[in-house]
């Protein structure tokens, strides 16, 4: 009997180095990423902050102190009624709408169709938002024409398109699909067995909705509700299209003092309102994330 | 449930989707017959504007910017981020929160407040690197992180990132090639979908590149409204197609991968703050 020269199970050869541990730590690899976080991400943020602080004989709150002028807190004023009115009214409209898909087929094409448009149109802003808008009740708006062809004037008390009301229709255009998007899933929790027990216990619909579906979906409705107003607080580009000059509102208030184009612009100013808009609009987020904590605990 | 609430049920949804749908088609129709408005109120329609958007080098040199900025974002953000993520669910798990925070950070911080932080910084590259308008691929990869995190995170979800990479190492394989020949084939429809969000931010976004003065597809749209409104209209719509189809093709593909592996409890749902869209 010979002896068997080769192995009878051919392996692959080791590795180069493929056993041994790494030289270097393994975060290491991550670190890229932290990186690139820190220099666009974190830095920018960092600037914002400590250039709050600062003006030009060194640390100071004297940025703070311009908060105090009338248009100033104007803008923030507006900018807070703009974000609230086209919340509630998004938040409102947003549910209907996802009432009305949610007691459809939940399989069907139709609910299919729906929500791809609300994730499509909830991104839908800007520059095209605000075009969209001109086009239809501009001053030669394809509305506004017709209903002047039948006598009557949108504009009888002027044009209000370019002013914080045309604001919130503009807005709403977002809210609503963005409401969609975030209260049908707990629409969706809702059981048709909670409405027949709610029945079989003598209750009629506005007991139903009163004690039962109304507590459970007030989280999520609220919830969303929030976000929207975030949503809108930080919104920029749609205002920036519409409003060609003036500081209405909160973020045209900083884009103006960020790049004034007649010299008097000021980063530490700018600094300073931008960090109050991102303390609003963080303290809103904290709310949201805690309201919609409490509402997936009994979507599951 | 009983005959005559059924009726009111279905009399409420046709009223709502009647009503709502007419508040979100009338003004895309709009813009559409805006477009192709003749020169005088009586003129016939034409599609003259559209034409003349190949004959206005701005708007040319702007689409072809932005064109150039949505590849570069999404080859910087698969770069940075696919790597990462597959690295740290094998080796680094305790880093996963820390970075889910960080990719969602851009959604709490608006864009105009980013750009008051990142003016300074864009002024010295500028100087010292270069002032290409194709530099804001650098923050727009910031933008796109949250969206982008969310599609490879669900992909990454779906399969079983340990057991593969444990197979492939057992077998010779190298770190690389675990990453780009086992893991990244495994997951084609998260990395499409990381993509086409990313395009999709990238071309809708204004309120950076306005700031920071330069003239990417928004912002040109926006100048060009001053001069002609019907042209600039045009190019609206037709950017807003593009971003149809490109979500369009997202919807069918990403949604109900998504449904069964539901995301992590308390994210904040995309689209939320940042995103310099709006």
């Amino acid at each position: 009997m010979t002896v068997i020269e080769r192995p009878l199970v051919e392996t692959v050869r080791r590795p180069l180095g493929g056993g041994r541990r790494l030289a270097m730590p393994q975060w290491i690899a991550a670190a890229p990423f932290f990186l690139y976080v820190g220099i666009f991400l974190l830095l920018p943020t960092a600037i914002v902050v400590s250039g709050a602080f600062i003006d030009s004989a060194g640390l100071s709150l004297a940025n703070f102190a311009t908060m105090n002028q009338r248009f100033v807190i104007n803008a923030f004023l507006n900018s807070v009624l703009l974000s609230a009115t086209s919340a509630i009214i998004g938040a409102v409209f947003g549910a209907l709408l996802a009432y009305a898909v949610a007691t459809g087929n939940p399989n069907g094409a139709f609910r299919r169709l729906v929500s791809s448009a609300c994730g499509v149109l909830a991104q839908f802003g800007g520059v095209t938002l605000a075009f969209a808008f001109i086009a239809t009740i501009g001053g030669a708006g394809f509305i506004t024409l017709w209903l002047q062809q039948h006598g009557m004037n949108i504009y009888a008390n002027g044009v209000w398109l370019y002013q914080l009301r045309g604001l919130v229709l503009v807005y709403i255009y977002f809210q609503i699909p963005l409401m969609v998007l975030v209260f049908l899933p707990a629409l969706d929790g809702i059981r048709p067995q909670w409405r027949e027990a709610t029945e079989s216990l003598g209750g009629g619909t506005w007991h139903y909705w009163r004690y039962v579906a109304g507590p459970l979906l007030a989280p999520a409705f609220l919830g969303g509700t929030l976000l929207l107003f975030a949503n809108a607080f930080s919104a920029y580009a749609t205002a920036a299209a519409l409003v060609n000059q003036g500081s209405i509102i909160a973020s045209l208030l900083i884009a103006n003092t960020l790049t004034s184009e007649v010299g008097l612009a000021n980063p530490g100013i700018a600094s300073a309102f931008a960090l109050v808009m991102v303390v609003i609009v963080a303290v809103v987020m904290v709310l949201y994330t805690l309201l919609q904590q409490r509402t997936a605990r009994w979507l599951q | 449930m009983s005959r005559n609430r059924r009726l009111k049920l279905q009399i409420f949804r046709l009223a709502v989707f009647v009503l709502l749908g007419a508040f979100f088609l009338i003004p895309i129709g709009a813009m559409f017959e805006f477009s192709t408005r003749g020169v005088t109120e009586d003129a016939p329609r034409t599609l003259n504007a559209w034409l003349t958007i190949a004959q206005t080098p701005d708007l040319v040199a702007a689409i072809l910017a932005s064109l150039g900025l949505a590849v570069l974002t999404s080859l910087g953000m698969l770069v940075l981020l696919v790597p990462t993520m597959i690295w740290v669910r094998l080796r680094l798990p305790h880093l996963s929160r820390v970075i889910e925070f960080l990719c969602l950070l851009p959604l709490t911080i608006p864009a105009i407040v980013l750009v008051a932080g990142l003016a300074p910084i864009y002024l010295w590259m500028n100087l010292n690197i270069s002032d290409s308008i194709l530099t804001l691929a650098f923050v727009y990869l910031v933008l796109v992180l949250p969206y982008a995190y969310r599609a490879l995170y669900t992909g990454l979800a779906a399969i079983d990132v340990k057991t593969l990479a444990e197979a492939a190492r057992s077998l010779g394989a190298s770190w690389i090639t675990v990453m780009m020949r086992v893991i990244v084939p495994n997951m084609p429809v998260a990395i499409l979908n990381a993509c086409l969000l990313s395009v999709a931010v990238v071309l809708g976004e204004f309120t950076i590149a306005n700031l920071l003065n330069y003239v990417n597809l928004q912002v040109a749209i926006a100048l060009a409204g001053r001069a002609n409104a019907t042209v600039s209209i045009a190019v609206a719509v037709a950017s807003l197609l593009f971003a149809f189809i490109l979500l369009v093709i997202l919807s069918f593909f990403g949604r109900p991968r998504a449904r069964v592996a539901p995301d992590a409890p308390g994210l904040p749902y995309p689209g939320a703050a940042g995103g310099g869209m709006r």
